[in-house]
């Protein structure tokens, strides 16, 4: 499996953000993408998602040559973690795992139960999500990770709110996920010790004055 | 299937947990056809006369209450990008979310009816008629309100957007509805007008998602 984008401009507010932007990535490999603020992480992200239309260009996933739409293959987790404040954690998981779908045959209070080991959230799966800090929420959110297989993680600055442990947490996740034959692409702030990463800077600064 | 099921339930869950849309649009409910007779004064002949109407109009009303978080929560959460990557596709997305409301606002509103009626000294013989017609049209409400809130989901102040957008097109589920009353009650039991308030309540089932899904995918470029 690959993802390729191909010359993808993409436009925010009838501003060209990303102009003209390719690159490739083969199963396995995590694309980091760096650079200040408002030089069009969180768009490329949405776009790779595929709630943005790009204004040119395209954004294809390719499996053994078959092209499909990448919104169906890919977990996203943006600034905002999803999380229903009146359902506990495990109910919120729960949810996700059941309407995200799993692999045939494996049941989901199984994968929910690992996922919140994974993220060392099982002393707080019975807690309501509104009770929990913003890093435990954040967790929370990254566990979705753990409860639906999907081939692609897109992940908009993952690490926001999150402890050192936590952080590693994470890594290990993603890299498990990669070695497993995964895509991430992750915009991030803060170096992370992935395996096998790419990386692109966003070139353009904030529109000065 | 599971995963709309799971949709469904998960907004029928959250319903009962957060208590307050149904609450709020129960009390406004009654509120407002409380607020009627001492408004019109004691005429018995004349409340129940246009109780029917009444009741309806108030039903109308309290269930746009509502239909303003029916996507916004789930917008302001995050949750509904997550939706948007889920193998269901987004109309069928708006379809739980609308039936859901529907089961947790449309009925709960079309049961009060009745207690409501008691107040407007409407006909018993009318009370399963009235509940009948609004168990059959309240979908309508629901699924053409899921549009109005679908497209006023990134608006300021989109509850009261919605309210424009959307009472307009609940004119012929109103008339219709009025209708099958009269034409239920009156000599021949007629039910041709009960029949066209069932078509626009499917039609609507249909239709709705449809403009709906078209409209959250804007909102959430």
């Amino acid at each position: 499996m690959q993802l390729v984008a191909e010359n993808l401009t993409l436009e925010r507010g009838g501003r060209s953000v990303i102009d003209g932007l390719s690159f490739r990535i083969e199963a396995g490999q995590a694309l980091v993408l760096t650079g200040p603020n408002g030089s069009g992480k969180s768009t490329l992200l949405r776009a790779l998602a595929g709630y943005l239309r790009p204004a040119a260009g395209r954004v294809l996933v390719a499996d053994a040559g078959v092209g499909c739409e990448p919104a169906e293959l890919c977990h996203f987790v943006g600034h905002l973690d999803g999380i229903k404040t009146h359902l506990t954690a495990a109910e919120n998981l729960v949810f996700w795992a059941a309407y995200l779908g799993g692999p045939e045959g494996s049941d989901a209070p199984a994968r929910v139960g690992a996922a919140l080991k994974r993220f060392a959230l099982d002393a707080l799966a019975d807690i309501p999500a509104g009770y929990l800090s913003a890093g435990q929420k954040r967790r929370l959110a990254l566990a979705r990770l753990a409860v639906a297989v999907r081939p692609l993680w897109l992940l908009d600055e993952p690490t926001v709110s999150l402890d050192t442990a936590s952080v590693g947490l994470l890594v290990a996740a993603i890299n498990a996920h990669l070695a497993g034959g995964g895509l991430a692409v992750i915009a991030t702030h803060v170096p992370l010790a992935l395996e096998r990463a790419l990386s692109i800077r966003l070139g353009r600064a904030e529109v000065s004055a | 299937m599971s995963a709309f099921l799971a949709l469904l339930g998960r907004d029928l869950r959250l319903a009962v947990r957060q208590g307050g849309a149904l609450g709020t649009a129960l009390g406004f409910y009654m509120l407002v056809v409380t607020l009627l007779p001492l408004g019109l004064g004691a005429d018995l002949n004349l409340l129940s006369r246009i109780a029917p109407g009444v009741l309806w109009i108030a039903l109308l009303l309290a269930a746009l209450l509502s239909l303003g978080r029916v996507f916004a929560s789930d917008y302001e959460d995050g949750s509904l990008d997550i939706l948007a990557t889920g193998t269901l596709p987004m109309e069928l997305v708006v379809t739980a979310k609308a039936l859901a409301h529907w089961i947790s606002t449309g009925i709960p509103l079309a049961l009060m009816a009745p207690v409501l009626g008691l107040l407007l000294n409407l006909e018993i013989g009318a009370y399963p008629v009235l509940v009948a017609t609004m168990l059959v049209g309240t979908p309508a409400v629901s699924f053409i309100g899921a549009v109005g809130a679908a497209l006023t989901l990134r608006a300021y102040r989109g509850g009261l957007l919605i309210a424009l957008l959307v009472l307009p097109l609940y004119v012929p589920t109103l008339i219709f509805g009025m209708a099958s009353i009269a034409a239920l009650l009156g000599p021949g039991g007629v039910s041709s007008p009960l029949l066209i308030l069932t078509a626009i309540s499917l039609a609507s089932v249909i239709l709705g998602p449809l403009a709906a899904a078209a409209a959250l995918r804007v909102q959430m470029q």
